[in-house]
């Protein structure tokens, strides 16, 4: 038995050894279990929070446009989607099989076929795949009919942006499109897929007051990313409305009007307020289809049509003002000392060195003065002016009506036309000024560019007796996302004498209401109520010689791109004006015979739509007067 | 015959006195650490009784009566065959080898009807048998002589290397680790442990280079989990996670995130601890570990009863393996060792394991029955 001893002494020894490692390993599992769940505890449900928790945003609805009298230009509509869970289609059919059945009852293209079958062996079978968009009711009653058969088929509401009035508003409201990787801003909203922000017009301009603020929703995901309910719902901030001050039954109205004419632009504002009523640019494009998504060969006609449709011309459109630039001239000749009735005799053309200076009557037109000079649209007598102040001074004059610099609307894409000087030549040229770039330049022509917009605008600036009023688009006062009531304009006066401006206005009330006067026969037919205006014409090539002498002059007689563009300015009520207007044709011709009739038309209708119109309502105050240091 | 001598100090049970000298209270800790294991199997199929919390109740009920049976059988049968149990599990250790050749594939186990039997988990009982009635027959002085361990590193060394062959390269440590264990309370020499022990640490370099890629790659991101958090190491991130978000009190029964949203895998087998630890926190762990302690502390004191060096040697082997499943699973799981797939015992859903366990603690409960018979260290030779 001794062996036997010792051999159990031994195990004894050694298993108890042994027991106590264990005891000690127990105790270090332990411990570090304590670590794990105590110490380390917090940072563990961060993490383990992290992986369950997923926050998704939430698009907020776009802010609604509507015009000045509430009537809605843009809304969002409800967007049928077609959505294929593949997880559900494969459950009970395969793939090829929903699709087929899918497509006896609604339309959907090859390429997308193609590209649901693919997106669907990429993505993880529970995320739905958008098989097509913009359903029609018809459509989607089909499929709830049919939704039995249809395994793994969702029908998804979404919001699209529509423009009820479309094409006709298309050039002031613009579009909203998806974001491009250059517009990431770092708004979280931006990099939603499918969001879509303002890309040109009203959209782009208040693109963050429409946007709102998205909402948040925080769900859990298991370790696949499949959500498996909302913990926590934060609804975001609807967009704010955005008020225009634009009259959709007026502008309704211009659209019409220059749908005949091939490419044209006009615009109507308020003379006191610098409200713009309407502003039209024809042709135009369906602003739905580019929310809905525009095909490449949509886009294709757009970008090549020659009538540029995607120009808004009232605003970027750069034209020679022509004879309405005479408007400008000939304030800058009364404001720099020449009297009213200086007299020039125009023969028909005038002689500088070697060059002639045609007027656009062969014959001329005799003894001018310069309300003769406007009504009849006297080239000579404007040269003689010209040549006689020189092109600084009526550059410095027509700047302060509010030519040659961008106007400020609120409206992205303006150019700012040009008005030349001495300076800007030899700046801009490297090149001395000619005086006869000078007599060009008094009738409009040669270097001198606008936009219509322009036009109205200078014109509304002289016939509010020259106060300083800038062109808006919205009611209510807009800052980033920030929509304030509006403020009662104040505009600096220009300090023009009242009594130069009244001798202007007088010229261009005899431009429509005397017997000689260019556009006599668009007077106004509304009762009682007269506009005066200013006609214009403006060449887009030289006239040679040979072509003056053969007496070719006449648009039937030229190729469409070559003729003359028509303008027209024009205000009303010629005694008490309070609204202002511009017509653009391009190469519509004769500014009386193409342009004139339309501002009328458009006058007409403004003064329609306003039929209380008062004198009082006129904001008198508004003018501060600053004349005494200027002046 | 030998047996005369000891015929009055060894006492020939009849069965109804086996069946009052069983430790009901062993047992009753054997069913506390099942029921553990049926609640976080039901709780991991989200609340339902299938697939797993029901069969894992069945398999233990059944396989109970097999560890009775086991238990009452008197000790001298298992000694007697011990090494025809030991050549029947390196026979079907061998088949799977073979049945992985012509299937051109690892396989590690034989498929069965109502199980997937994995011979290399009953190898770790057939062993302890082995070894136990190898080492019966030596005396403290025949352990020393190397000659006499040729025997049993031999008996160790083919199983180990058809397991490694699989390949199963923790399931053959684990396998030398218990052998050694045997090896270390059967008496072999301290110094023969350091000698084997520095050559190990010698050969680490050359182990390495027969590494798998995939077993290199686990042990690499058992160094450094966060290197790579999708891949290798997710799951000891994740288990680390869902174990530290659990804190003191854990989110309660059936609400682990972690657990239930998928983020921890394997949550029904090998990080079934895990699971406990965030849905019962560090106060469901502590219970669970104090349980296994209790379940290992029993083990060794049947050992001490035991009169007999084949009974002392089978109880302590039977309780060593089930401790270093405890020790490697839930090491594993807390990211302190690397993973390498060995389930919680008793916990963790999965046939094979439950099966050599439940024959172990059959063994265990055999050695306890018989703590007072003593066997001569030639009986087996006579018999």
């Amino acid at each position: 038995m001794r062996p036997e001893k010792t051999r159990s002494k031994l195990f004894t020894r050694r298993a108890a050894f042994l027991l106590g490692g264990k005891a000690l390993l127990m105790a270090g599992l332990g411990s570090r279990l304590y670590y794990l769940q105590v110490l380390e505890s917090e940072r563990y449900q961060v993490m383990a929070e992290e992986n369950r928790i997923n926050w998704r945003l939430l698009a907020p609805p776009r802010g609604f446009i509507a015009d000045r009298n509430g009537d809605y230009v843009a809304i969002n509509v409800q967007n049928y989607r077609v959505l294929l869970v593949p997880e559900q289609a494969k459950a009970a059919a395969t793939m090829d099989d929903v699709l087929h059945r899918l497509e006896r009852l609604i339309e959907f293209s090859e390429h997308d076929r193609k590209r649901v079958l693919r997106e669907a062996a990429r993505k993880r079978a529970f995320v739905p795949i958008t098989v097509r968009e913009n359903l029609s009711w018809g459509e989607v009653s089909r499929l709830g009919v049919n939704a039995p058969d249809l395994p793994g088929i969702n029908i998804d509401v979404g919001e699209t942006r529509h423009y009820p009035y479309g094409a006709n508003m298309a050039h002031v409201l613009g579009y909203v499109a998806a974001v491009s990787q250059k517009e990431l801003t770092g708004d979280p909203l931006l990099e939603l897929p499918g969001f879509k922000i303002g890309k040109n017009g009203i959209e782009r301009e208040y693109d963050l007051a429409l946007r709102g603020s998205g909402g948040s929703s925080q769900v859990e995901v298991n370790a696949l990313g499949r959500v498996i309910r909302e913990l926590d719902r934060q609804e975001g901030q609807r967009g704010k409305e955005v008020r225009l001050t634009l009259d959709m039954r007026l502008q309704d109205f211009v659209g019409e009007r220059l749908k005949d004419e091939r490419a044209a632009s006009a615009v109507v504002m308020d003379v006191h307020t610098g409200e713009v009523l309407a502003l039209v640019s024809t042709p135009s494009y369906d602003p739905n289809a580019f929310s809905e998504g525009i095909g490449a060969e949509e886009w294709h006609s757009l970008v090549t049509n020659p009538h540029g449709p995607l120009t808004n011309k009232a605003i970027a459109g750069q034209y020679s003002p022509g004879s309405t630039f005479k408007i400008a001239v000939a304030l800058a000749a009364l404001e720099h000392g020449i009297p009213a009735d200086h007299r020039v005799f125009c023969p028909g053309h005038v002689q500088l060195g070697d060059r002639k200076f045609h007027c656009w009557k062969k014959y001329g037109h005799g003894h001018m003065e310069l309300v003769d000079a406007l009504r009849e649209s006297c080239d000579v007598w404007f040269y003689d002016i010209a040549r006689r102040i020189g092109v600084d001074r009526i550059a410095e004059t027509a700047k302060k009506l509010g030519m040659g610099l961008p106007t400020g609307i609120d409206l992205s894409g303006e150019r700012s036309g040009l008005i030349p000087t001495k300076k800007w030549k030899r700046e801009k040229r490297g090149q001395p000024w000619h005086l006869g770039e000078s007599l060009i330049v008094g009738i409009g022509q040669g270097y001198v560019l606008s936009t219509p917009l322009q036009l109205a605008l200078m014109t509304s600036r002289l016939v509010n007796g020259g106060k300083a009023v800038t062109p808006r688009l919205t009611l209510e006062q807009i800052e980033g996302a920030d929509v304030k009531p509006p403020e009662a304009p104040q505009f600096e006066t220009l300090g023009f004498q009242p009594e130069h401006v009244a001798t202007v206005m007088e010229g261009m009330d005899q431009v429509v209401n005397h017997p000689r006067g260019t556009a006599r026969r668009s007077a106004l037919v509304t009762e009682g109520i007269a506009m005066g205006g200013k006609t214009g014409t403006s060449q887009v090539r030289r006239i040679s010689q040979a072509e003056r002498d053969a007496g070719i002059r006449k648009g039937e007689d030229i190729a469409w791109r070559l003729r003359d563009h028509a303008l027209f300015v024009g205000y009303a009520p010629v005694d008490n004006p309070r609204f202002a207007v511009s017509v653009v044709v391009e190469h519509g011709g004769g500014g009386s015979k193409a342009a004139a009739p339309i501002a009328r038309d458009v006058l007409d209708e403004t003064l329609r739509l306003t039929p209380r119109w008062e004198p009082s309502d006129i904001i008198p105050e508004a003018a501060v007067n600053t004349d005494e240091e200027t002046g | 015959m030998q047996r005369g001598l000891g015929d009055f100090q060894n006492p020939e049970l009849t069965l109804q006195q086996k069946i009052w000298q069983l430790n009901w209270t062993f047992l009753l800790l054997l069913v506390g650490c099942v029921s553990v294991g049926v609640a976080m199997l039901y709780s991991a199929a989200n609340g339902s009784w299938e697939p797993w919390a029901k069969m894992h109740a069945i398999r233990f009920g059944v396989l109970l009566c097999g560890l009775l049976v086991a238990a009452l059988i008197d000790m001298r049968l298992w000694m007697r065959y011990a090494y025809v149990i030991y050549a029947l599990a390196l026979l079907l250790l061998g088949y799977v080898e073979v049945a992985g050749l012509i299937g051109k594939g690892a396989q590690r186990w034989i498929d069965l009807p109502f199980m997937r039997f994995q011979p290399s988990e009953t190898m770790k009982i057939a062993i302890v048998l082995a070894l136990a009635r190898y080492f019966h027959g030596l005396s403290y002085e025949d352990m020393g002589r190397i000659s006499n361990l040729a025997v049993p590193v031999l008996l160790v060394a083919a199983p180990a290397l058809l397991i490694i062959r699989q390949p199963d390269l923790g399931t053959a440590i684990l396998l030398g680790a218990l052998a050694m264990m045997v090896f270390f309370l059967a008496g072999v020499r301290i110094w023969k442990f350091v000698v084997i022990g520095l050559s190990g640490m010698a050969m680490v370099p050359i182990g390495w280079s027969l590494m798998h890629s995939y077993q290199k790659e686990r042990v690499m991101v058992f160094l450094d989990p966060e290197r790579d958090p999708l891949g290798s190491g997710y799951n000891i991130l994740q288990s680390k996670i869902a174990m530290g978000s659990g804190g003191i009190s854990g989110k309660g029964f059936i609400q682990g995130t972690q657990s239930h949203l998928n983020f921890l895998p394997e949550k029904h087998t090998d990080f079934i601890f895990t699971m406990l630890g965030e849905e019962f926190g560090l106060i469901g762990g502590l219970a669970l570990m104090l349980l296994f302690s209790l379940v290992i502390a029993y083990g060794f004191g049947i050992a001490f009863r035991a009169r007999s060096q084949f009974g002392r040697l089978m109880a302590i082997g039977v309780t060593v393996n089930f401790s270093l499943y405890v020790f490697i699973n839930i090491a594993m799981v807390m990211g302190v060792v690397p993973v390498v797939g060995v389930p919680l015992p008793l916990v963790s859903y999965g046939g094979s394991v439950m099966l050599s366990l439940m024959f172990g603690f059959g063994l265990l409960m055999n050695a306890y029955v018989h703590r007072d018979l003593r066997i001569g260290r030639r009986w087996a030779d006579t018999a």
